[in-house]
């Protein structure tokens, strides 16, 4: 067998990026920090993808977490980075913890459809309400570090390194999950849930777990998210939002938890370079790379990895 | 009671506009299986088409009540090129895989129609608004309410009592049946499934590009129309049962006049109430009001 290498290159990558971000251009900080939110979310979404369930309503999650850090700020001048992003994990775990008694019994389309349905909740739900900004949202203080607050020309770095951290610990966690009884029940659950159930496994049980563990990292990644753009609004809980984690966990495959860090990097990158080259038509770039790597990888980029070694 | 009459009127017009917007996505979704995206794309060409095409011909000096005939022509005309090329040209290879990746695969292409239709007619926003005001309006007690709402009551029931009577009185619609009830077994017994997909796609787009095409004189069109619409067509035939016409009927009706009645008595809970309604029969009736049971595959 061969040794697992996952965690040491995670290691490995998030002290290059605590390297190399004190001489990276202020830019390709933000679109760092950015990926590694959106790869937290994507993170979830790959765990439930294993099981074969597609969520087209995560952006909910992502929405309460950013929300929550948001109001935390807002009311009661929270700023240290740490506690908002406990506060998003936990205010998303508890609400998936809740929801989960009902979406674990759904599967295929109709988890897909419920789940969205749910986010357009919050969604409708936010848009009118005036307290928190309506549909224009409002702006997050800036985040302090125990404390702290790092010089201007710092924050991006400071706020990047806290995202590296947050995100190697994540996914180390989540490799380790993955390895244990119930996280190896996912594709089984994928190829035959009956089966599941006669072997003696509950796999609603594992649905709702998985799901909520989905949540919680929704939620980090909407608080990291918050607090790295400084601004949020309902559009964060909006279809188009949950579309585009799913098109992200599409792009990057489910083959390891690298891979989710790696698509939402390559979707920040898309989208910047084709929203550079010509405004009217970056959609059009992304739904054909979408379209391309559902056709020629349907296990997605990480396949490419993967196809390598094999030979 | 003025309130009442008004939620009821108001319902029945937004019912309308639904059901026109949303038919298509359940007749696609009864015979093909496809949770199409592209729907909304369809709407958002549908009214692109309309807006341009009239606005050009009326400019040309066409009289003013020919527009609505030329409208019809527009949503045909646009779909009758887009559609069969999207069936043809991409969908009709991924058949063989899961709803939810096909899904996915709509999703695709509604990224690239987003950009072509901007591509096609620019930025700037469409005006026409001859079809609408032509007509003039009329009073229900104090209220004023323009002839041309009745234009789209008028074309919803059309729709829908045209596919009632398509699907049980005429050979397309029967073999049409046929298939929605057993793919394989229809193949067997010698119907084209291939021809029916193409069909089903195309009319069920046009059922969009239509509604569009009405909507066009009430509204600017501005690119991202269609994303709204997308969610809720979902929400309407979700609620009444995903391939169900009697359901999408009755779903549109649902969310008409829940949406109309919080509009005048709880303006704040507006968007959100059509989504709850959505998940909490999502909750209760997970396959929607009207469909039938399914049996557990081992």
């Amino acid at each position: 067998m061969r040794p697992d290498r996952t965690p040491l290159t995670l290691l490995l990558i998030g002290a290059a990026i605590l390297a190399v971000g004190p001489f990276a251009p202020q830019w390709t900080l933000f679109l760092l920090t950015v990926a590694l939110a959106k790869g937290l979310v994507v993170l979830g979404l790959m765990m439930l993808l294993r099981c074969g369930l597609v969520s087209f309503g995560q952006a909910l999650y992502y929405c309460l977490g950013a929300y929550a850090a948001g109001m935390l700020g807002r009311l009661y001048e929270v700023s240290g980075v740490f506690t908002l992003m406990l506060a998003g994990m936990a205010t998303s775990a508890f609400v998936a913890f809740v929801l989960g008694f009902l979406l674990a019994r759904y599967r295929s389309i109709f988890f897909g459809l419920l789940s969205l349905a749910i986010s357009m909740i919050l969604y409708g739900l936010l848009v009118k309400t005036e307290a928190l900004g309506s549909s224009d949202g409002f702006n997050v203080l800036p985040s302090t570090l125990f404390g702290w607050r790092p010089a201007d020309e710092w924050v991006r770095y400071s706020v990047l390194a806290v995202a590296a951290g947050v995100a190697v610990i994540a996914a180390l966690a989540v490799h380790r999950y993955l390895g244990t009884p119930l996280g190896r029940l996912a594709p089984a659950i994928k190829d035959n849930e009956i089966r599941v159930e006669y072997m003696g496994a509950s796999a609603r049980q594992a649905v709702h777990v998985k799901y909520v563990i989905a949540a919680a990292l929704a939620g980090l990644g909407g608080a990291l998210a918050a607090t790295t753009v400084g601004h949020i609004d309902p559009e964060m809980a909006y279809w188009t939002t949950s579309g585009e984690f799913i098109f992200i966990t599409i792009l990057a495959g489910t083959g390891s938890v690298i891979a989710p860090f790696l698509g939402a990097l390559i979707f920040g990158i898309i989208q910047t370079v084709a929203f550079d080259i010509s405004p009217n038509t970056w959609q059009m770039v992304l739904g054909a790379s979408l379209l391309a790597v559902i056709v020629f990888l349907p296990r997605g980029l990480w396949s490419l990895f993967r196809r390598r070694k094999a030979a | 009671m003025d309130q009442l009459v008004a939620v009821l009127i108001d319902g029945i017009i937004y019912s309308a506009w639904l059901f026109v917007a949303a038919v298509g996505l359940t007749l696609i979704y009864g015979v093909m299986k496809i949770v199409n995206v592209t729907h909304g794309s369809f709407y958002a060409l549908g009214a692109y088409a309309a807006a341009s095409i009239t606005g050009w011909a009326l400019a040309q000096g066409m009289p003013p009540s020919l527009s609505y005939p030329v409208l019809l022509g527009s949503a045909l005309l646009v779909t009758l090129v887009v559609a069969p090329l999207i069936e043809r040209g991409i969908l009709r290879f991924m058949y063989v895989k899961d709803e939810v990746v096909i899904l996915l695969i709509t999703y695709a292409l509604f990224l690239i129609l987003e950009d072509a239709i901007k591509l096609v007619w620019g930025v700037n926003p469409y005006f026409i608004a001859e079809p609408y005001g032509l007509l003039g309006s009329f009073d229900v007690m104090d209220l004023t309410y323009p002839y041309y709402n009745l234009i789209l009551v008028g074309v919803a029931i059309v729709c829908g009592v045209g596919l009632f009577w398509m699907l049980g009185h005429t050979r397309a619609g029967k073999l049409l049946v046929a298939v929605i009830h057993d793919t394989e077994v229809s193949r067997a017994m010698g119907i084209n499934v291939e021809r029916m997909y193409l069909f089903t796609f195309t009319f069920g787009s046009l059922l969009a590009a239509i509604g569009g095409a009405f909507t066009a004189p009430t509204v600017s069109v501005v690119p991202g129309l269609g994303i709204e619409v997308i969610v809720l067509s979902f929400a309407v035939v979700v609620i009444g049962g995903l391939g169900s016409l009697p359901g999408a009927a009755l779903g549109a009706v649902m969310v008409g006049l829940v949406r109309s009645a919080t509009i005048h008595y709880l303006p704040q809970v507006e968007l959100f109430v059509i989504y709850l309604v959505m998940a909490m029969v999502l909750a209760f009736r997970p396959r929607g009001l009207f469909s039938i049971a399914e049996a557990r595959k081992i």
